[in-house]
């Protein structure tokens, strides 16, 4: 167990490993009630978050989600976020890391703004993720709910009572994640786990985001980081409109910066966070996530480079050097392994 | 609980040594390697190097975190365990046999008596 922004969070139930390759093989549950949901009411909610998030969420109709970046003044990261647009209002899923940072924020920016931003911490959050996920989690229910499992789009979501059952994920695999009542999500657990369904730690969450080429905030990117220079430029929308970090983006456009790519670890080791690069030009850029790769049986990893990175580049390991492959994450989705060499 | 053998010297460091003709086979132990979880990589020393007990040795890596090992007596390495290379899970698997990490030739047979006994490793982990 650790300590994870004051939850109490097992990094893994039994062998990490095993709890990964489940995953990308079967199925497996994560308790992620640790995340923060927030739900946005009231007529200005639509104008409000097109100004505060760099996505715009006029590109989705109700009973769709989007990915986006919340921005600061110098177009940093102060979070990534899901966005769920109901036909009423709009609801957020945030990092519990950055909870209080984040709803300081949206206080602050709704000034002018007829809004009602309204945590849940009464919602609990399960994800049900791999390629038998889906099948195994309608059995389990009845009605509109295994409806919704069975059917539901990618990024579409479905809500039923007090759960809300959306096609998204944080591991490359197909699945859902679901919030719903405490006492619920206890009883949906153990129908799980009988059912065959793997309980997943934290530690395998990392290892199979890493995998899934998905960024993790504080590692990836950070409030000094822009999403041009932690490949989440797909979920900025530069349109007519004024968001919150539009200008510093657009300047950054113009005058260059930084690019994140994968890694491969050609020997073996383990590429670690924080490493230096060094690439064959004398430039240097620096690992921001970096694991052990069940799926590829190698140490992959997420690194910020100069723009144009490509070819082998050095790590630098306990002050030895040892020579990686720059790719194109993601480096396995759907239990395919699928980056590409630049 | 973790298996603690009985015949065996510890390292506050978490090694444990078994020594035979004046050799000590170094490892890790059951304890520490469920603290580290599923290893996926070890590097050890080269054999021939000469090291002093408390030298770092070595490296064991988990998915999540990496390792020092340091040597718990002193003298040369004499072998080590190339197995490791291909199947680091050995450790996991086999702490105090087919996971052990390398043999130091003793210099000094007297300097066992700076390890911990099993009991005392046992006081240590349970003071944690």
């Amino acid at each position: 167990m650790v300590d994870f922004g004051g939850w109490d969070m097992p990094i893994n139930y039994g062998s990490q490993i095993e709890e990964h390759h489940a995953v990308r093989q079967n199925a497996g549950v994560f308790d992620v009630s640790h995340m923060t949901v927030v739900d946005i009411a009231g007529a200005g909610a639509r104008d409000y978050l097109r100004q505060l998030l760099a996505n715009d969420v006029d590109r989705i109709d109700p009973g769709r989600a989007l990915y986006t970046g919340m921005l600061n003044d110098n177009g940093g990261v102060i979070d990534d976020l899901i966005v769920y647009k109901q036909d009423n209002g709009y609801r957020l899923v945030v990092n519990c890391a950055t909870r209080e940072t984040d709803l300081d924020w949206m206080e602050k920016q709704a000034g002018g703004f007829a809004v009602d931003i309204h945590e849940r911490p009464e919602l609990a959050m399960l994800a049900i993720q791999g390629p038998k996920a889906r099948e195994i989690l309608a059995e389990l229910l009845s009605g509109a709910r295994a409806e919704a499992v069975s059917s539901l789009k990618i990024f579409a979501f479905a809500q039923d009572g007090d759960w809300m059952i959306a096609r998204t994920g944080y591991t490359g695999e197909d699945g859902v994640e679901i919030m719903l009542p405490n006492a619920d999500a206890v009883t949906l657990w153990g129908q799980l786990l009988a059912a065959g369904v793997a309980p997943i730690g934290l530690g395998a969450r990392d290892t199979l985001r890493l995998e899934a080429g998905l960024n993790l905030y504080g590692n990836d990117m950070d409030n000094t980081i822009t999403p041009w220079e932690a490949n989440m430029g797909w979920t900025v929308m530069l349109n007519d409109r004024e968001f919150i970090g539009r200008q510093p983006l657009l300047n950054q456009q113009k005058n260059g910066h930084g690019e994140q790519v994968g890694l491969i670890l050609e020997g073996k080791g383990v590429l670690r966070a924080h490493q230096k690069v060094l690439l064959a030009n004398g430039e240097e850029g620096e690992i921001t996530s970096g694991t052990f790769s069940p799926t590829l049986g190698k140490s992959i990893a997420l690194a910020r480079l100069p723009a144009g990175a490509t070819g082998k580049v050095d790590v630098e390991i306990r002050n030895k050097r040892q020579v990686a492959q720059v790719v194109k994450p993601p480096f396995v989705r759907n239990g395919e392994v699928v980056y590409k060499e630049l | 609980m973790s298996e603690i053998p009985a015949e065996l010297r510890y390292a506050a460091s978490h090694e444990w040594a078994k020594v035979e003709g004046g050799v000590a086979t170094v490892g890790i132990s059951d304890h520490a390697q469920d603290a580290m979880g599923d290893l996926v990589y070890v590097e050890l020393p080269e054999v021939g190097q000469v090291v002093a007990a408390g030298d770092e040795t070595g490296v064991v890596e988990s998915v999540k975190a990496a390792s020092d090992i340091y040597s718990p007596v002193s003298g040369e390495i004499v072998e080590i365990n190339e197995a490791l290379e291909d199947e680091p899970e050995l450790v996991n698997n086999v702490p105090y046999e087919g996971g052990w990490l390398f043999k130091v030739q003793l210099t000094d047979e007297g300097e066992l008596d700076n390890l911990l006994t099993a009991d005392q490793y046992q006081a240590q982990i349970d003071s944690e």
